[in-house]
Order: structure tokens, then C-alpha cells, then sequence
């Protein structure tokens, strides 16, 4: 199997399994004052200065969670307290779900969000928490976060940023975004799943925890941290900094280079874009079936954002883009930490078949272009 | 062969991807998500998707199947959900089941077979494809019991091409639930599926209420002379050939009413004795699965899912199609008169309210 579908989850990182098979010996909850209470707690605190210096915050403004989306919707509940919520029109259903009946920011067509709306937005004066994503799930267009949190902080208003798509696959740093805060994901980047970070900015404020529980997390998230996940997320992060992007850019760039001859469209920008992230839309074909097609030449991508049931739903990115019939006919391919040349190539063949069968006349004008 | 079978969730469907897996071929499932089940059960936060979805995915993962969910969600509302609420509301009975084979299940899944590159699309109906001389011919399932080739009709013969009925020769259910139980199927004894799927409760009225309310608004029920002899609560409850839900009217000098039309436009349900009926019977969206005859042809007519078939002659000439029964019978608008010669079904159409018009134009403007 080629796997081509790293934003929905990658591969686990051998030093992230590594630490976690390591944590998984020590039997201790990090609650507790004994011997192996007090280990447990070593390597979650450990792990949380890990992620503080891979994210560009303090130890202490960083909170565990089950994810991202759960690190998503404690930033919302705990940052919104009576403000105003504005979230930009392609946030991830994790921020949208959260904050619920909120005003919208739009994007262009090349994705980006739309910073003079914010502007306006904001000038009339009224507290707001803003949602920016920093990096697409779907496109892997970069926002332009920096720019907006030096609007929000102007205008007094807050800014979430969820990191969990960029953490990994470009530089992410909370202190130079400007942001208020930032949540990332583990298995996103390498790590296991069942682990996320909300990491805070040292001026933000928290209203109070999503789950209380015991007081874990200096009382900002209840519930025992699972250690042994939790090391591995830092661990992957850690490994996540050496990879050499501009080796997978290139890779993205020579598939994306040969899907296009074969009738692929580019959706997006292509120069404010994460190196790992292409999608590609196939006109007049259906996103469902590219996926169909390309699943049962063994390549896995996706499309738009499979709910619990698989279907595929058009995307609503692509739909805020402006890209009309194409939100439903484009797929994402989004190379793991680990693709290969080889994968590459079986890509490019598989794709100029699957577009050979369902799109000849695409094919013919692209040869011919 | 690489085949792509459409699994519903039930036994049915299940056996058919288990034989033609067992049989060596390269199975693909695939599962038509066609209404939003959260919705239709009424229950919030309830998953889209529901038990039969989740179901199929169980069973391909038993069978290590490739299987996929395609969101036929919008195309369904429109032309089965709203065309089933329009029908009744225009006085006629509708038939969701051939709607959707017709309009989404057929044409959605013989494209998708085509784009992945299979070679035939596999279905769980009872019903026979037999290739004769002049191509695949569609038959009655051997069970009679069964047997859904009535609700088939529609089935295009580039559609049928591409078609497997691996059920078609099943002697009876039993037997199907034993394959399953064979191949440690969990939904061997599921049961079977009952009435119309987007009508959980089944009230089918509580549907067309929502999308339709002007179908269920009261009128009255005037006999052959248009005389009125009692009330309704809305004609979408009544169909032709109805004896119940009549009250007053059911029963007149003597003699047990039927309804033997709606007229829409005034709001009336229009009775009179069951002996009264038509021999004509006029057909839109007429499908052939032979050569279209250009001359009449004598054949077996059945005007409803469960009913014996009457002798008949049908006469298609210049898009229009007739059918003259043998003996009177009283049709109901919206269902379906398909064409069997023996066991083979020949094609068949969607019975318009002009079949009536020889009953109710004596109705309606009642002779000086």
C-alpha cells in the first residue's frame, strides 16, 4: 500500500514508539507522592518541555489533552468566556463544532483568509476570540497567523490558532505567531494517537477548564494524563524537527507535477503551502470515486472530510475558495514523514491510469498541452 | 472479475458479496447512503449513517472486502422523497422502490461499477437475468414468494448488461440464511426489511405531511354522481381500489364501496361499487427490455406488487403507450403495469390518472 494520507494520520515515528514501549513499563500515576508517582511525573513534565520548546511556549502554559480536537474546543470554551467568536471559513470541524453560531471569516480563492474582513471585523470594538488555522487540512495553504494576531492584539482580541496540520511540517512557534494559543495534535505528526497539546501564550487569559475533573493540568484539564502517549507525542515531535521538508516538497512537487498532465488541477496556493499537502482536483469526476479508483490500486488519499460513516461530503474549503463543482471533485494527497521515490512513482502511474479511465478526454488535452 | 455489489446492510445483499467472494472473484461493496437516518428517526445526534450502513461495513470486514459509503443523500430528497410526497399530493400512489432503482440506485451504481473498472454489478433483488439470443433478458426470481421483478421494470437493458442477480435462482430464504450463517455473517438473521426505508416509523403520511401538507387537508368523498356521501382527512390517504378509512361512504344502497379515483384539484376521494373499473389504462416513462414493439402485443400485465397478473394487449405507437385489459380492473395512477411473457418481464410504464378518466369525466361533470 502507497499511503499518501499523512493529514489524517502518519505513520508512527520509531522514536516515538520507542519511548512510548519504554513509558509503558513504569506503572505510576504523575498524582501520586510516591517512588513511581514521582517517575510518571518526570516523564509527563519531561515531555511538556519538550513540546513548550518544539512550539515556542512555557512549560507551564502547556496542557495535555486527548487531542486536537479536544485541545481545539478547550481553547474556545476556556478563551471565549463573553466574547465574540470569529472563525475563518475553512477551520476544521474540531474549531467549527466548538464554537458554534459564530460569525465567519472568509478566504480567497487561493485560500488564504482575508485579513482586511478581519479588520473590519474588528474595528467595531467588541471582544472577540478569532480561530485562525495556521496550515489547511485540506489544501495545506498557510495562513498568514503572524499578520493576524498583530491585528487582533491592535484591536484587543484574541486569537486560537490550530497548529495541528502545520506542527511537524513547518516551523510553529507560538511566541513569534503573536497567538494567544495553539493546539496541536500527536499522531498528526508522527506521534500516537490519543494525545494533544493546548499550549497557551503567557498573557492569556483561562476562563475555566472543558473537564475539570481531579485538577490535572494545574486544573485546566481533569483526568489522568496517559504518560506513556504522551511521551511518545513529545518524542515525535522532537524527531519531527530533523526531517528534511524540502525532500518531501520535492517529492509533493513531482507528483503534483504528473497528476497535472494527466488532467489534475491544483487547488489553492501553491507558494504559502505546506510541503507535505497537495489537492488535486479532477474535473467532472467524483471526489469519492478518484478515492475509490486510487484505493483499489492500492494508493491511499482522501477527500473532503469523511464523516463516521465514510461518505464523502463536498468539501466546504473548497466551497469557501469559490472552486464551485471542483470542492467535489478534489482529493488530497498528503505524503507521510517516511514517503519514498518509490511511493511517488506508483503514485504518478496510478493516478494517469485512474484519470485514464474516467477522464479520457483530459488526458488527450493534457499530453497535447 | 472484479464486481461491485451493492449492500444494503441486509442478509440479502450479504450472501450475494459472500458468494461471488468465495467464488474467487474481486469483490468491491458498496453502500448507498440515500437519507439522512439521524433525521428520519428523529433523533438528534443520532449518526447520518444508522444500523444498515454500519451493518454492510461489518459484513465486507468479515468477508476482507474493500467497501465504500457514496452519499446519494441530495439526489434521493429530490427525486424519490419529494417526487413520493408530489405524487400523493397529485392523487396518485407512488412506488419509491422502482423511483429509486430508477432515478439513484441503478444509474448511480452501474456508473460507479463502470468507473472502478468492474465488470458487473451485483445486487441482492430475487430476480433472474438470463442471456438469451438477443441479450440479457430479465426474469422472475424462481421463488415466487420472492420474487421483485415487478419493482425492476425500469432497469434499462445497457443497465441490465452489467447486471447480477445471483439470488434470482434461490429456492427460498431459508436457504439464502443459511449461506449466510455458512459464512459467519452477523445479519444471517437480521429481519427483513419492512416497507419504505426513508419511513422509519412507517407512517408514510407523517412524510408527505412534512413536504406536502395540501395532501392531507380534508375534503369529501362524492360518489359516481357527485354526490357527496362523506369526508376524508386527505386524499394522500387513499388509493385507488381502497375499501377501508371510507366510513360513511363505505358502504352504499347496499353495496361495498371502493375508492375508484381522486380528483386533487377539488380535494375529493370518488367511490362507487368494486365492480366498476376501467379496460384502459394509458403509460408514462414506458421502459422496454426488448426490442420496442411496433406493433401491439399480447401479453400478462400485473398492476401491483402483489396480484395476480390479468391478460392483456399493449399498444405503443409514437410515445404513447395503452393497455387494454381483458377484464376491467381498477389501476391505481402512480403504480406500475409491467409486461410478462411467462416468466420474462418485458418492460413496463407508470399508470397516469388519465387511466381513470373514462370513470372520472362521468364523475365530474355529471351527464345532464
Amino acid at each position: 500500500m502507497v499511503y499518501l494520507d499523512a493529514n489524517a494520520t502518519q505513520p508512527l515515528r520509531p522514536r516515538s514508539r520507542d519511548a512510548i514501549i519504554a513509558a509503558l513499563a513504569e506503572a505510576g500515576n504523575p498524582s501520586s507522592v510516591h517512588g513511581p508517582g514521582r517517575q510518571a511525573r518526570r516523564m509527563l513534565e519531561d515531555a511538556r518541555e519538550t513540546i513548550a520548546r518544539c512550539f515556542g511556549s512555557r512549560p507551564q502554559d502547556v496542557i495535555f489533552t486527548s487531542g486536537g480536537t479536544e485541545a481545539d474546543a478547550t481553547a474556545i470554551h476556556a478563551l471565549r468566556g463573553q466574547r465574540r467568536v470569529l472563525i475563518s471559513a475553512i477551520e476544521h470541524d474540531a474549531v467549527r463544532a466548538a464554537a458554534s453560531g459564530v460569525a465567519v471569516l472568509p478566504v480567497d480563492r487561493s485560500g488564504r483568509a482575508d485579513l482586511d474582513a478581519l479588520a473590519d471585523c474588528l474595528a467595531d470594538g467588541v471582544p472577540t476570540l478569532v480561530c485562525l488555522m495556521l496550515a489547511n487540512n485540506e489544501t495545506g495553504v498557510i495562513q498568514p497567523v503572524a499578520e493576524a494576531a498583530t491585528i487582533c492584539r491592535r484591536h484587543r482580541a484574541l486569537l486560537h490558532v490550530d497548529a495541528i496540520q502545520a506542527a511537524g511540517r513547518m516551523p510553529v512557534h507560538l511566541a513569534q505567531l503573536g497567538a494567544h494559543s495553539l493546539a496541536i495534535s500527536s499522531h498528526k505528526l508522527g506521534g500516537p494517537a490519543g494525545a494533544g497539546a493546548l499550549l497557551l501564550s503567557d498573557d492569556a487569559p483561562f476562563a475555566e477548564p472543558l473537564l475539570a475533573g481531579g485538577g490535572q493540568e494545574r486544573g485546566r484539564r481533569g483526568g489522568t494524563p496517559p504518560v506513556a502517549v504522551i511521551a511518545g507525542f513529545a518524542a515525535a515531535a522532537l524527531d519531527a524537527l530533523a526531517d528534511d521538508l524540502a525532500r518531501v516538497g520535492a517529492l509533493r512537487d513531482a507528483a503534483e507535477t504528473a497528476a497535472e498532465k494527466a488532467g489534475g488541477v491544483v487547488c489553492g496556493d501553491r507558494v504559502h503551502r505546506l510541503p507535505n499537502t497537495t489537492c488535486l482536483a479532477l474535473p467532472d469526476v467524483a471526489a469519492a470515486t478518484q478515492v475509490m479508483a486510487l484505493d483499489l490500486e492500492r494508493i491511499a488519499v482522501s477527500a473532503g472530510a469523511a464523516c463516521s460513516s465514510g461518505k464523502v461530503q463536498a468539501s466546504h474549503v473548497l466551497a469557501a475558495m469559490g472552486l464551485g463543482a471542483l470542492a467535489g471533485q478534489a482529493i488530497r494527497v498528503s505524503l507521510p514523514w517516511n514517503t519514498t521515490q518509490a511511493d511517488i512513482d506508483a503514485f504518478i502511474a496510478g493516478y494517469a491510469r485512474m484519470a485514464g479511465r474516467l477522464h479520457p478526454a483530459l488526458v488527450t488535452a493534457g499530453m497535447q498541452a | 472479475m472484479r464486481i461491485v455489489v451493492a449492500m444494503s446492510g441486509g442478509v440479502d445483499s450479504s450472501v450475494v458479496a459472500g458468494l461471488l467472494h468465495e467464488a474467487g472473484h474481486e469483490v468491491i461493496g458498496v453502500t448507498l447512503q440515500l437519507y439522512d437516518h439521524g433525521a428520519a428517526a428523529a433523533r438528534k445526534g443520532a449518526c447520518c449513517a444508522g444500523q444498515d450502513i454500519y451493518d454492510a461495513r461489518r459484513v465486507a470486514d468479515t468477508l476482507g472486502i474493500p467497501h465504500y459509503v457514496i452519499d446519494a443523500e441530495k439526489r434521493f430528497a429530490a427525486a424519490v422523497i419529494a417526487d413520493f410526497a408530489d405524487a400523493y399530493a397529485s392523487g396518485e400512489t407512488p412506488v419509491p422502490c422502482i423511483r429509486c432503482n430508477e432515478t439513484v440506485k441503478f444509474s448511480d451504481l452501474t456508473a460507479l461499477a463502470r468507473d472502478l473498472g468492474a465488470e458487473r454489478l451485483a445486487t441482492g433483488h430475487y430476480v433472474r437475468r438470463i442471456d438469451g439470443p438477443g441479450g440479457p433478458e430479465l426474469h422472475r426470481a424462481s421463488d415466487p414468494a420472492r420474487d421483485q421483478s415487478w419493482f425492476l421494470f425500469a432497469t434499462t437493458r445497457a443497465q441490465l448488461a452489467l447486471c447480477a442477480f445471483p439470488l434470482g435462482d434461490m429456492p427460498d430464504k431459508r436457504q439464502v440464511r443459511g449461506i449466510a450463517h455458512r459464512l459467519g455473517l452477523d445479519v444471517a438473521e437480521k429481519p427483513d426489511s419492512q416497507d419504505i426505508c426513508f419511513v422509519p416509523s412507517g407512517a408514510y403520511t407523517d412524510v408527505v405531511a412534512k413536504l406536502r401538507p395540501d395532501a392531507l387537508l380534508a375534503g369529501d368523498i362524492v360518489a359516481a354522481d357527485g354526490q357527496v356521501v362523506g369526508s376524508h382527512d386527505g386524499i394522500a390517504r387513499y388509493t385507488v381500489g381502497q375499501g377501508k378509512r371510507l366510513g360513511s361512504a363505505a358502504m352504499i344502497g347496499g353495496q361495498r364501496q371502493v375508492v375508484i379515483a381522486t380528483d386533487p384539484g377539488r380535494r375529493r376521494v370518488i367511490v362507487g361499487p368494486r365492480e366498476s373499473g376501467t379496460r384502459d389504462i394509458q403509460l408514462r416513462q414506458v421502459n422496454w427490455l426488448i426490442e420496442a414493439p411496433g406493433e401491439a402485443i399480447r401479453c400478462a400485465v400485473k398492476l401491483r406488487a402483489h396480484e395476480p397478473p390479468r391478460s392483456a394487449t399493449v399498444n405503443s405507437a409514437e410515445g404513447t403507450t395503452i393497455v387494454q385489459l381483458d377484464q376491467p380492473a381498477l389501476p391505481a395512477p402512480g403504480q406500475a403495469c409491467v409486461f410478462y411473457q411467462g416468466d420474462r418481464i418485458l418492460g413496463g410504464g407508470v399508470i397516469t390518472r388519465s387511466a381513470a378518466r373514462s370513470v372520472s369525466n362521468s364523475l365530474t361533470t355529471p351527464a345532464p
